[in-house]
């Protein structure tokens, strides 16, 4: 069995900063990590392999450094890492980086199953997973929370979709994408580490996967939409007002507050 | 290329029963096509008996309706997007919107990379570019802390929106429309098959006008009762982080967060929270926030509107006196 996993390199978010004033995100600002929701999708993957033996591949799409993220994904349990790199993959939307994603994965060759993170912390969309399914033509089930069979023709999941909770089974080739409940994700190993170490990453740019992709289905020329402008919204004015030294002053007072925001109806 | 005209608005259902963001959508779907000078239309897949009339008085002009009894009785994502893209391909809408809920978000992908569309994911506005009559999609991202305003190049120009954003549209039962209906197409081999639905819990935390949650500052599952009893005298409901889902103090129902519900109550009343950044994703829209944490320093008092420094054990139950007292004498 083959596992193929989507990874992307994401700012951490926690130490970004947006710049206001300039409407400008500053990445140089925070330091990188793999997309959280990702991590979910390689733990669950790592999991089928030492339940049911499997390779797991861990796939990317970014910029040359992206290979960090790659190294990562071995020293936690992935086997290999591929990146696709290319300043042509460059300004890619949703639909231009799940065509990148699909010709690399049809480049990989045979696969069972690929999982992804549900969503990206970064570009927040949640469409790249569905979207590879559709130009792979394979079945996908988004908001995977929980894998309760593998067996050796299909996959049944737990789903929570459509206001409900649903137990789908899924045949291979198909595609997940899974939430932060699945599963914790575990630390590298020691072990892992060193063979992330020792890994080479191939890395694929648009003349290797030219029998899957051109010029005009990626990068920015593959895009059907761009970003016009960003804002970095202000945040909201708050009264910010704080009792520290007195709690019944403050219990009293804010109690008044509520009566006067007609939050508690005084009778 | 036969000319792309309309606002199109997807009628999510669910065993036959409309979910509310359709209503929101062609709310925002009217006003759009005025702009445009054009129709609304709404393309509802499902069983027979769907209250076609409903989706005409909430301004649609036209409803497309593929129907049939058993297919469309679960959420069976592939069924249910090529049903979709062969009402795009026929109708050729210019503009096309469904909702950003969990059905949503994971067919609209489908639909638009069949039909080799763009679509922006999550909408939180929608405006008509008064230069070249483009629509303008307007979305968060990095976590929240950006808008980004995104245009397509191909049409039709799709987007998912997300549910309580916009203002329900305003029922008129004299307006009059059309409905086309439409056989289904069914696939050979749908690859998915949908064993089980299994219940879930009804709370939607989604709806509250007042949430009190808890934090870490929380020591067990027991002392919910406080959190309760305070949501009560407030008339609102239990919200709760990330970790104390984690340690299985309370449901996911219950959990505020960028991974979990986002809500915008009238009141926020955040009990022990920190104020991590995912937390603060899921709540910072709230009118009214106040917040109750020992460590002065926590970061949920930069977005208070008022807050106490104190142990959420001592203030809790002040509160909740107060609170009482104040309901009965004046």
């Amino acid at each position: 069995m083959r596992i193929v996993v989507l990874i992307k390199q994401v700012p951490d978010m926690e130490k970004v900063k947006f710049d206001r004033e300039k409407g400008v995100i500053d990445r140089g600002s925070a330091g990188t990590e793999i997309n959280p929701f990702d991590l979910n999708a390689l733990e669950a993957a790592v999991q089928i392999k030492e339940a049911n033996g499997a390779e797991v591949v861990a796939l990317s799409m970014g910029p040359p450094s992206a290979e960090n993220a790659l190294r990562e994904a071995i020293a936690r349990g992935a086997d290999k890492g591929i990146l696709l790199s290319d300043r042509r993959f460059g300004g890619s939307d949703v639909k231009a980086t799940a065509t990148t994603l699909a010709a690399g994965v049809k480049k990989i060759g045979e696969f069972d199953l690929i999982l992804a993170g549900m969503q990206t912390v970064d570009g927040d969309t949640g469409q790249v997973g569905s979207e590879v399914a559709e130009f792979l033509d394979i079945p996908h089930v988004c908001y995977v929370e929980k894998i309760n069979e593998v067996n050796d023709e299909d996959i049944r999941v737990t789903t929570d979709i459509w206001d409900s909770v649903y137990e789908e089974k899924v045949k291979y080739p198909g595609l997940l994408t899974v939430t932060k409940d699945i599963n914790s994700p575990r630390l590298p190993s020691f072990r892992g580490k060193m063979s992330a170490r020792k890994a080479e990453i191939p890395v694929w740019g648009l003349e290797a996967l030219q029998e899957y992709l051109d010029e005009t289905m990626t990068g920015i020329k593959g895009s059907p939409t761009m970003v016009k402008r960003v804002e970095v919204p202000p945040a909201i004015k708050r009264e910010g007002r704080v009792w520290r030294d007195s709690v019944d002053a403050g219990v009293d007072e804010f109690v008044e507050i509520l009566v006067g925001a007609k939050v508690v109806e005084a009778r | 290329m036969a000319e792309h005209k309309g606002v199109m608005v997807f009628g999510e259902q669910k065993k036959g029963k409309i979910h509310k963001v359709t209503y929101e959508l062609l709310g925002k779907a009217c006003e759009l096509a005025a702009k445009l000078d054009e129709q609304v239309y709404c393309c509802v897949v499902g069983p027979s008996g769907i209250q076609v009339d409903e989706l005409i008085f909430r301004g649609a002009d036209k409803v497309f309706y593929v129907t049939d009894d058993d297919l469309f009785e679960l959420p069976e994502v592939l069924t249910y997007a090529k049903n979709i893209v062969r009402v795009i391909e026929d109708v050729k809408p210019e503009i096309c919107l469904f909702g950003a809920t969990s059905f949503g978000r994971s067919l609209a992908p489908r639909v638009a990379a069949a039909l080799k569309c763009g679509l922006t994911a999550d909408c939180t506005g929608l405006e008509i570019d008064a230069g070249d009559g483009k629509l303008i999609q307007i979305r968060p991202a990095f976590s929240e802390n950006i808008l980004a305003h995104i245009k397509s190049k191909v049409l039709p120009q799709m987007s998912t929106v997300r549910y309580k954003e916009f203002d329900e549209a305003v029922r008129d039962s004299s307006r009059k429309g059309e409905v086309k209906t439409y056989e289904p197409i069914r696939i050979a081999d749908p690859m998915i098959e949908i064993l089980e639905e299994i219940q879930k819990e009804e709370f939607s935390i989604a709806d509250a006008k007042v949430v009190v949650s808890a934090g870490k500052g929380l020591k067990s599952p027991e002392d919910l009762k406080l959190i309760r009893e305070l949501a009560e005298a407030l008339g609102g409901v239990v919200g709760s982080s990330r970790p104390l889902v984690e340690e299985g103090f309370i449901s996911k129902a219950h959990q505020v967060g960028y991974s979990g519900n986002r809500v915008k109550p009238k009141l926020y009343v955040a009990c022990g929270v920190s104020g991590a950044p995912q937390h603060i994703a899921g709540m910072k829209e709230s009118e009214m926030i106040f917040a109750i944490n020992t460590d002065p320093s926590a970061p949920i008092f930069n977005i208070a509107d008022y807050g106490i420094v104190g142990d959420l054990y001592e203030v809790v139950p002040k509160l909740i006196e107060r609170i009482n007292t104040r309901k009965d004498v004046q």
